[in-house]
């Protein structure tokens, strides 16, 4: 029989991070709100939300540079309000707004990450090497930095942060400002790490950059909302059918169907509607009859499966819903 | 501590100001154009000022008097004047900045032993300007009246009484009255305090400002070794421009130097301690560099330049401000470099100013210490 201690070290051997009741405020203000949360060894764990939901708040207490109000939080087996140099060592942390020296050559900044990791000298070429094959600057060592386009920078900050082979990497936003083929490239980075067996915590307000995550928790006003794989939380989270609703105007249509009984939920996606329905089999009538009585054009009526968005919109909804009550 | 952390972190604060025109230009050039401009700009000396002259004896002894002043440099005989109207008129109308009367009975008095005055009048619409006036021309008087001393000795084999013209004012330290080497030496707290503040007061806050800062201190570098490593450049730039200075000061501007060059270094080094501490100190608690910047001005550079009897004479300032200047770490050191500088005052000597640079050298390096941590707010 393992004692409380040795089973606590078993969970944490296969958790990299491990929060509980972990709690920012500032002021009154409630930046991260009591959450709970897992993180397991090699995982790509994504923190999705809006602006100011607390998602770097949350990783900046993650990485020992914020002190949490309450609660407490375990990354790589060490407290972070306790031990934040321990945590430091284990880490690889790039901020949300590109913050390596922009005056300092490409090569500087390496050269002073791995001063700052204390890598050792006999690895310090090979990393270095390793680093520039990663993200890509073979031959572009002499740059100053701030010359470099979006992406190589942020290449170049990630190479930064894993000079030390850091189990865990904390990404926050790492590919805001960034355009879509370089966001694509860093995905690919990122789940090249992970399959060497590092554990990626990135947050992200991209819909489309979550599915890229083995697991995500979507965060909204401080709370965690949901938790899961993007399958699980898009089968799960929804409750009722999905429906897209094309039609002309849209802001009258979106007026109109909130007050349809059998509707839960109505959200305004690109040129579309899409609409939560309790019954999918009669919804669809009950709905271009509204429209029609009220001289909206229809074009499409149509079952959709929901994306991460419908979920995120679906749940934020209610949560503000509950909030209102 | 990790010595290497503290290198990589000097090295890349080094590789940014040489990489910096603004930062670099402070560096280089700033040392030498205060040096040069206090050298040459604020030079309170006076030459050739216009006099003019009532020689109301009109002896050969007389005239042999004036020739004394037109010889001395500092006054150049404008105009003799025949009545004491015209004398008055130019003082009036600042074509004459002095007015020499040499009384009817001048060369008799003289020659029965004296004493006899000469009168002089100053325009005293610049205060300092009459004060040194006076000065001068106590000088040339009194180097007259010892001429003629020892003209009576050599004549009538026994000495005066009493001097024809008893005035009594040496300058020490500075026997020819240049103000800069008064000046200059003082220079170097002000160079410093430009380095070392107002440099260093920037750099904490720059990378606040540009976020660099959270990187940074993300990594297992300490709170001290940031510190240190960011201040070892400034140490080392504010130093070589100490040795700079002094070197312009010496051999430029010919200013007495006559103490040892270590005990200038050692003061100079706890000196850089404090203004580095101060700096360093703002910085981290301003968090933008627009502020750090003016407040970094207003509590080391204003102080160095004011208050420390760099410029002006502490004794000559209102008593509230005299007390004022005791806190003000700059006013120590000025004394230390003219003490070097002018009177070549061994270090053993110096206790009594070295023991306040010293404390606020320690206090503020804590108080610096303390106040910068690895969190965000």
């Amino acid at each position: 029989m393992p004692s409380a201690r040795e089973m606590w070290r078993m969970a944490e051997s296969s958790n990299s991070v491990v929060i509980q009741g972990l709690t920012k405020r500032f002021g009154r203000f409630v930046a991260v709100n009591h959450i709970n949360l897992e993180v397991r060894a090699g995982e790509v764990f994504g923190f999705l939300g809006p602006n100011g939901a607390g998602k770097s708040t949350t990783i900046r207490m993650l990485c020992g540079l914020l002190r949490p109000t309450e609660g407490s939080a375990n990354v790589a087996g060490f407290d972070v309000a306790q031990k934040p140099e321990m945590v430091r060592q284990n880490i690889g942390y790039m901020s949300q707004k590109f913050s390596l020296y922009n005056d300092l050559r490409v090569i500087e900044n390496i050269r002073l990450f791995a001063g700052l990791y204390s890598v050792p000298a006999g690895q310090l070429q090979s990393r270095i090497d390793w680093v520039l094959e990663m993200a890509n600057l073979k031959g572009q060592e002499r740059l100053i930095t701030a010359t470099l386009p979006g992406g190589w920078k942020q290449r170049l900050a990630l190479g930064c942060a894993v000079l030390h082979k850091p189990p865990i990497l904390f990404l926050d936003e790492p590919t805001s400002g960034v355009d879509p083929i370089a966001r694509r490239q860093f995905w690919e980075l990122i789940h090249q790490m992970a399959d060497e067996g590092v554990t990626v915590f990135v947050t992200t307000h991209y819909m489309e950059e979550a599915e890229y995550c083995n697991r995500l928790a979507l965060i909204f006003r401080g709370a965690i909302v949901a938790l899961g794989s993007p399958s699980e939380l898009k089968q799960n989270s929804i409750r009722g059918e999905l429906l897209l609703v094309e039609c002309t105007p849209l802001g009258e249509a979106l007026e109109i169907l909130q007050s349809v009984p059998g509707v839960i939920d109505a959200a305004v996606f690109g040129n579309a509607l899409h609409l939560v329905v309790e019954n999918v089999q009669t919804a669809p009538a009950q709905v271009s009859t509204s429209l029609a009585e009220r001289n909206v054009a229809v074009q499409r009526i149509e079952r959709i499966r929901p994306s991460l968005e419908d979920v995120f919109v679906a749940l934020t909804t209610m949560k503000d819903a509950e909030r209102a009550a | 501590m990790s010595g290497r952390r503290v290198m990589v972190v000097a090295r890349k604060e080094l590789v940014q100001i040489l990489r910096d025109p603004q930062s670099l230009m402070i560096v280089i050039l700033m040392p030498v154009i205060l040096v040069v401009l206090f050298g040459y700009g604020v030079n309170i000396d006076l030459k050739g000022l216009p006099v003019f002259v009532f020689d109301r004896d009109g002896t050969q002894q007389s005239q042999d008097l004036l020739k004394h002043l037109q010889a001395s440099q500092y006054f150049h005989v404008q105009r003799v004047v025949d009545n004491y109207d015209a004398l008055t008129r130019g003082l009036d109308n600042g074509s004459a900045k002095m007015g020499i009367v040499i009384p009817w009975n001048f060369s008799q008095r003289l020659r029965a032993g004296g004493p006899v005055q000469v009168q002089a009048l100053v325009d005293a619409t610049d205060d300092n300007t009459a004060n040194i006036l006076t000065g001068y021309v106590q000088g040339v008087v009194q180097a007259y009246s010892a001429q003629v001393q020892s003209q009576w000795l050599s004549a009538h084999g026994a000495p005066l009484q009493f001097a024809p013209i008893a005035v009594e004012t040496r300058t020490w330290y500075n026997e020819d009255l240049e103000s800069s080497a008064f000046i200059i030496p003082g220079v170097l707290a002000l160079v410093m305090s430009v380095i070392g503040a107002f440099l260093t007061s920037l750099t904490i806050a720059r990378e606040w400002e540009r976020g660099t800062m959270e990187q940074l201190i993300s990594t297992p570098v300490s709170a001290g070794e940031i510190m240190l490593g960011k201040l070892l450049p400034y140490f080392v730039l504010g130093m070589v421009d100490t040795v700079v200075c002094a070197l312009i000061a010496i051999y430029w501007f010919r200013v007495p130097f006559r103490g040892s060059f270590l005990t200038l270094m050692g003061s100079s080094a706890m000196f850089m301690v404090v203004v580095l501490s101060m700096g360093f100190f703002i910085s981290v608690l301003a968090k933008g560099q627009f502020a750090a910047s003016q407040i970094a001005l207003i509590t080391t550079f204003l102080p160095a330049f004011l208050l420390s009897g760099f410029l002006f004479a502490i004794e000559q300032m209102p008593l509230p401000l005299q007390w004022i200047t005791h806190v003000i770490p700059a006013r120590y050191y000025v004394l230390v470099l003219k003490k070097i500088f002018l009177k070549g005052t061994p270090a053993a000597l110096l206790y009594a100013d070295l023991v306040p640079l010293a404390i606020f050298a320690l206090v503020l390096g804590i108080l610096a210490t303390r106040s910068f941590h690895k969190r965000l707010t």
